[in-house]
């Protein structure tokens, strides 16, 4: 168990921006709800997986809802007590700790903001190591958790709780309701207990989002290496290419951002060229048409110079970046696994190989 | 007939004025004083001298001056700001200012989250306190120097803004300076809010700045002018819309240099390179306006969503040291000799190697002692030309939309150090008076007007929302001191929302007009 209070706020949403791996959306106004919760009730207790009893109720903390009513509603700060009562009553036990659902983006911070209101530890652990678009790619549906019993509390007081017969029908009447209640909500989904958390979790991610965080943050000062070195050192990332963005694609395919990065080869690339396919998170990466990453790996875009990720949404023309491969949680690499996140749920037609392997031979 | 334009800078307070016929009569520069009157003075003094025109006949004057974004970045002369946020019970899990530096955090004197706010659809959250907005203004009155208020969703309806500043006007008095935040920022209530703080805490700094320069004026014999101050979109505030909207005039120094660069080429879409003696700033003019930066823009360690110039710096200036180094690469910047070029660069005499000697080596300058400089091996001067041009080519396509070449406008006293030829640029224009380019862009300003809000595309069909929003700009703009007829739509933007229900759209439209 260790503290988590204002500085590591800061360096785990750095580094919840980077496991986005493009998508996730702006960590800021989480860290803003985290920070305030911490400054008001104190610093929270991280804990190892390994502390939570195997009986224990474990539950994950997200938002559901646009991104832009979060960023002028924030929350209320009540909800997680709604969220806390209607599940814990469900199950007529208490909830040993909360814990975040994905560590990529806005959702890897108020866990958080949770924990520190409620007085609960928040477990070293999620069900994804990055961010991903839908409610069912956790690797607890690998476990056959379900998404429901999932609560749902907004800032008035109003809450639910859903019991639905898939997690498809947990999306569909949860948005629903999201939308009467003003367009974002605060949700409890996959409530599981220990045992579980600790066989399917993605353990120590909080931790390693910390990690990245301070890789992007200190990566300048480093005396015995260059920043760059420094920053692939420290991120355990592998450099796939360095290059300028020379076009961005776009296209609206339903609800998704969706398109293609074209790159020119800059410094020991010049010459080469390379191509990124986001559908809200970067999925694949060529370089010279050949496959270097494919998701569930992660590809991650960063600037050249601060290291800071350049999310999908803000790729443009003539920005300078790095691209680096961050292998992915084993378990989305066996078969359950890929038939939830691989190439081909993603419409792409090709084998997952892992990006350490892909990249033998062709990386530096 | 004339206008009068001043920008002061960090180095240089530059003067020009403007005949009827919109001609440079006389432009010049003086260095930036401590106290920066001193320098406006004396800048103003010598223009007028310059020229050899009669004050009487200067009939507009316009202040373009960083003195806004500096008492932020230092933290001088600020006002202690009472916060009013309505949207309770939501915000609540956000304090004001909690991610502010702590040196600034203090400007929040005193803060309450009341209920009330709206929806994204403008329902309201909750029903709108009055008697704790009441108690509030009571407990601090006397206490701050100035009032912001923010609303959730006050983007999309301002009522409950302008109903609680009404009631702050009972409570606290006609001379209270209140900021809203509706009148300040775009979505995202916390950066909204902190540029409203921001603008609060600048009210004095305001009334100096304001003040001071039409002390200065009537000082300089300049009485018949009416006076206008530069904002960060290239428009133009009357005094009282300055002393209301300070925060405005954050980054309107590179604006001016834009907008002045398009006035001397008259081109309306152009990359501009304004190299100044220490940093060289790269902005995009599209219609004749500064392109806007689309991202989050801190201020003084505080982030803020208010509209700001897309512009990147970097560290090369006609100051800029030139270096060559043991395995023969010649660096130049970022680090630079500043305002003491006059002393410290070779061609004055110097004994520091900086990008002016290069140019001056290279034949491409005629300042200062050229013989002073024919010593620098041609090899190494055309290595550190090569490492200058890369360095502006290389920011130029950061600048860029896409492969094309652009046409590029160098302006800035530092332009010399450039070469007339770059890749990526389909021509490179070096207008006259470029030197002062941006006391050019503050005189020829226009005034503008805005409007931004949410519109539901199934409720309001768009060329209806559209007529209304182009109709509300147009207004504004007139408001401002716009001429009626001579007002334009300048910029329309109709993005729709993501995970939104309906049909629903931001619409934000710009509109701008001649002065009076």
């Amino acid at each position: 168990m260790r503290k988590i209070g204002i500085k590591e706020i800061e360096d785990i949403a750095l580094g919840a921006s980077l496991l986005g791996a493009g998508g996730g959306g702006d960590p800021y106004i989480g860290k803003l709800m985290a920070m305030g919760a911490v400054k008001e009730c104190g610093p929270i207790d991280l804990i190892e997986p390994e502390e939570v009893p195997d009986d224990a109720l474990v539950v994950p903390i997200a938002m559901m809802g646009a991104p832009t009513v979060l960023n002028e509603k924030g929350a209320g700060g009540s909800e997680y007590r709604a969220l806390y009562d209607m599940t814990s009553d469900f199950f007529d036990k208490p909830i040993y700790a909360f814990m975040p659902m994905e560590a990529g983006g806005v959702n890897s911070m108020l866990p958080i903001a949770a924990a520190a209101r409620m007085g609960l530890p928040m477990v070293d652990c999620d069900g994804m190591g990055r961010a991903f678009p839908e409610i069912q790619m956790v690797t607890f549906t690998i476990g056959g958790v379900q998404a429901t019993p999932m609560a749902l509390a907004d800032e008035k007081g109003n809450s639910v709780i859903f019991r639905t017969i898939t997690n498809k029908w947990a999306e569909d009447l949860s948005r629903a309701v999201t939308m009467r209640c003003g367009g974002n909500v605060a949700i409890a989904p996959y409530p599981m207990d220990g045992a579980v958390m600790k066989k399917y979790g993605v353990k120590g991610i909080v931790t390693r989002s910390e990690t990245l965080g301070r890789a992007i943050r200190t990566a300048k000062d480093s005396k015995d290496t260059d920043p760059e070195t420094a920053f692939l050192k420290a991120s355990k990332g592998m450099k796939i290419f360095k290059g300028k963005i020379s076009d961005v694609l776009r296209e609206t395919r339903g609800a998704f951002n969706y398109g293609h990065v074209l790159l020119d080869g800059i410094s020991d690339y010049r010459g080469q060229k390379a191509e990124v396919t986001f559908q809200n998170e970067n999925l694949i990466v060529k370089v010279n048409d050949k496959i270097l990453a494919t998701a569930p790996d992660l590809i991650c875009l960063v600037d050249t110079e601060t290291f800071i990720p350049v999310p999908t949404d803000s790729v443009k023309y003539g920005k300078r970046v790095m691209v680096v491969g961050l292998p992915c949680f084993d378990m989305w690499r066996t078969e359950e696994g890929l038939k939830l996140v691989g190439p081909r749920y993603f419409g792409i037609d090709t084998d997952y190989i892992p990006v350490e392997e892909r990249v033998k031979g062709s990386v530096q | 007939m004339y206008k009068l334009g001043i920008d002061v800078g960090g180095t240089n307070t530059d003067a020009v004025l403007i005949n009827e016929n919109k001609e440079v009569v006389a432009d010049i520069k003086h260095p930036t004083t401590p106290d920066v009157y001193d320098g406006i003075n004396e800048a103003i003094r010598t223009v007028c001298d310059t020229a050899k025109i009669d004050r009487a006949d200067i009939t507009q004057a316009m202040l373009g001056t960083t003195q806004g974004t500096n008492a932020i970045v230092e933290r001088r002369n600020l006002a202690k700001v009472g916060l009013v946020r309505i949207g309770a019970p939501a915000t609540l899990a956000i304090p004001p200012a909690v991610d502010w530096p702590e040196d600034i955090q203090g400007v929040v004197e005193d803060y309450v989250i009341i209920r009330g706010g709206y929806e994204y659809d403008g329902k309201e959250i909750a029903e709108l306190d009055t008697d704790a907005a009441k108690d509030f203004f009571t407990r601090v009155k006397g206490k701050v120097n100035s009032i912001a208020i923010s609303c959730v969703f006050s983007t999309v309806r301002d009522d409950e803004e302008l109903a609680i500043a009404k009631l702050c006007r009972e409570v606290m008095g006609d001379d209270i300076p209140i900021s809203i935040s509706s009148e300040i920022g775009s979505m995202g209530l916390i950066e909204r809010e902190n540029a409203t703080i921001l603008n609060a805490a600048l009210c004095h700094v305001a009334k100096r700045f304001t003040e001071g320069f039409v002390r200065s004026l009537a000082n300089e014999g300049i009485t018949n002018a009416r006076v206008y101050i530069s904002q960060n979109d290239g428009t133009l505030m009357t005094m009282e819309y300055a002393q209301k909207y300070p925060i405005r005039t954050v980054a309107c120094g590179p604006t001016n240099s834009i907008r002045g660069a398009s006035y001397l080429t008259k081109l309306q879409n152009a990359i501009v390179v304004d190299v100044g003696g220490t940093t060289t700033d790269l902005g995009v003019i599209e219609k004749g306006f500064p392109r806007e930066s689309g991202v989050a823009v801190t201020i003084g360690g505080v982030r803020t969503n208010f509209r700001m110039p897309d512009i990147i710096s970097i560290g090369l200036g006609g100051g800029s040291i030139v270096r060559e180094h043991d395995d023969g690469s010649v660096t130049v910047g970022p680090d630079s000799v500043g305002y003491q070029i006059t002393s410290k660069a070779l061609v004055f005499g110097g004994d520091t190697m900086t990008a002016t000697d290069i140019a001056v080596r290279l034949g491409m300058a005629d300042i200062g002692d050229a013989s002073k400089v024919a010593f620098i091996d041609e090899d190494l001067a055309n290595k550190a030309l090569a490492t200058i041009k890369t360095m502006v080519e290389e920011s130029i396509d950061a600048m860029k939309v896409s492969s094309d070449d652009v046409e590029v406008i160098l302006v800035g006293g530092g332009n010399i150090i450039l070469p007339k030829k770059l890749i990526g640029a389909s021509t490179v224009y070096v207008p006259e008076h470029a030197g002062c380019a941006n006391a050019i862009g503050a005189a020829i300003a226009k005034v503008s007007g805005y409007y931004e809000k949410f519109i539901d595309y199934n409720e309001t069909p768009r060329d209806q929302a559209l007529a209304h929003a182009k109709e509300e700009a147009t207004q504004q703009a007139i408001e401002a001191g716009a001429i009626a007829d001579t007002v334009e739509i300048i910029d329309v933007e109709d993005v729709p929302l993501a995970y939104y229900p309906g049909n629903t759209c931001r619409v934000r439209v710009k509109a701008a007009g001649n002065l009076a």
